[in-house]
């Protein structure tokens, strides 16, 4: 699975990380962020985009798991 | 659309308060304003001596403080920084410059609206004109690299520091500068401003609420989320407007305005612009600057020497219109957003890009 990381970029850029990576619709993609506003962002724009989000927490970060 | 409820409704308690705050004292239109609050406290430290526009606004200190606390009480306290400070600074900078030419940050610009004034309908055009210029870049790939996290003493100073400005303005030091008359002398209650403040921080902060994130979310990924909160500031200060019967619809005569509409348009251009580099408006940075965030405080830190620059060289404008200095300035802010914006857009200068990240990742 392709993951990205989109730990310390400011607004939007974890989004828009995320909205490029599934540029070439793959199946999934699994996006680690390191705050609650990108996680929701990301959450927000994958279920936009036709994904279901499962987010793991892990010390300071989220994985978040995109699954088509 | 129920995840939207939160938003909507916390934008619309910013719309009743910024009414009831110019209600129980301060300027029309500016229950609050992000910017012109930040000048205010730069004079009222004495860096500059604009007579009318002193004050220390315990809305700011609100502010801070109100999302310093839902952020600590959110677990969401996170200290970091490294994201290129400096160009953060002078954004900070060029972002006070645009807003004191048209005279309001963004939020300031929504509330006028509420109030009828319609030279910030131009004032939108130009910051949703200058949103889009910054969306293109960061569809080119502009960004600031990345920040890091650095130890928790340094997220703690700048919520501290505003204790200590609420010091000073309880104590008013002969040192500190109150205008006498002007929009810096009048102002709600202490007590009034500062709950007012930690209300809308802490709403601020639970909702991310951000009036430049809202076009550009909406351009950049269809997103309505931010741009419902800030439909929600306009509707409800413009009821609010109506009620107390503050509603008067022109051009001419307008509080704390001129009708310049040309660089009403490009002094928020600048806004809107500069705010979509630096990842959020005025209000936003502030409450970043609250949970931790230290290129938020840098940015803040940039918005008050910009102000300062913006009254001692006679940049901002004024009732009277803008001013020839302030013109100059605003064309230095263009040319300045464009060079920073071409520079960090990694797909327009795909070497120097990689070239910087590669050495800093062997370091």
């Amino acid at each position: 699975m392709k993951k990205i990381d989109t730990c310390g970029m400011s607004c939007p850029q974890p989004v828009l990380m995320t909205k490029k990576a599934l540029g070439e619709n793959p199946e999934g993609l699994d996006i680690v962020v390191d705050n609650s506003t990108a996680r929701g962002n990301v959450e927000r724009f994958l279920k936009s985009a036709g994904y279901t989000a499962t987010i793991t927490e892990s010390g300071d970060t989220f994985l978040i798991e995109a699954r088509k | 659309m129920n995840n939207k409820k939160g938003i909507i409704i916390a934008g619309g308690l910013v719309g009743i308060i910024a009414v009831l705050l110019v209600k129980l004292g301060n300027p029309a239109n500016m229950g609050f304003c992000i910017a012109c609050f930040i000048r205010d406290i730069a004079g009222g430290i004495g860096l500059h001596r604009a007579e009318v526009v002193q004050y220390i606004r315990p809305e700011i200190i609100g502010l801070v403080l109100g999302a310093f606390s839902m952020a600590l009480i959110n677990k969401e306290f996170q200290t970091k920084g490294g994201s290129s400070p400096f160009t953060r600074f002078m954004l900070g900078i060029v972002v006070m410059i645009g807003a004191l030419i048209f005279l309001g940050c963004p939020l300031r610009m929504v509330l006028r609206l509420a109030g009828g004034d319609l030279n910030a309908l131009l004032g939108l055009a130009g910051f949703v004109a200058g949103i889009f210029v910054g969306v293109v870049f960061l569809n080119k790939g502009f960004n600031l690299k990345r920040s890091y996290n650095i130890t928790k003493i340094e997220g703690y100073i700048f919520p501290a520091v505003n204790v200590g400005l609420l010091v000073l303005l309880v104590v008013a030091p002969a040192f500190l500068f109150f205008s006498a008359k002007g929009p810096g002398s009048m102002h709600a209650p202490l007590a009034v401003s500062l709950a007012a403040g930690l209300i809308v921080g802490a709403l601020a902060q639970k909702t991310r609420m951000c009036t430049v994130g809202g076009t550009r979310d909406l351009i950049l990924f269809k997103d309505m989320y931010l741009l419902s909160g800030f439909i929600a500031i306009l509707v409800a200060a413009f009821a609010g407007n109506m009620v107390f019967g503050f509603f008067k619809l022109g051009f001419a005569e307008q509080p704390i305005a001129h009708t310049d509409g040309l660089w009403d348009f490009l002094g928020m251009a600048v806004v809107g612009w500069g705010s979509v580099l630096l990842g959020g408006c005025p209000l936003r940075q502030l409450i970043l600057s609250g949970e931790g965030n230290t290129d938020s405080v840098i940015t803040v830190m940039g918005m008050l020497v910009g102000a300062a620059f913006a009254h001692n060289f006679g940049l901002a404008s004024s009732a009277a219109g803008v001013t020839p200095n302030g013109k100059v300035a605003g064309l230095i802010c263009f040319a300045f957003l464009g060079l920073v914006s071409y520079l960090n857009s990694e797909d327009l200068v795909k070497k120097t890009a990689s070239e910087g990240l590669s050495k800093a990742d062997a370091k």
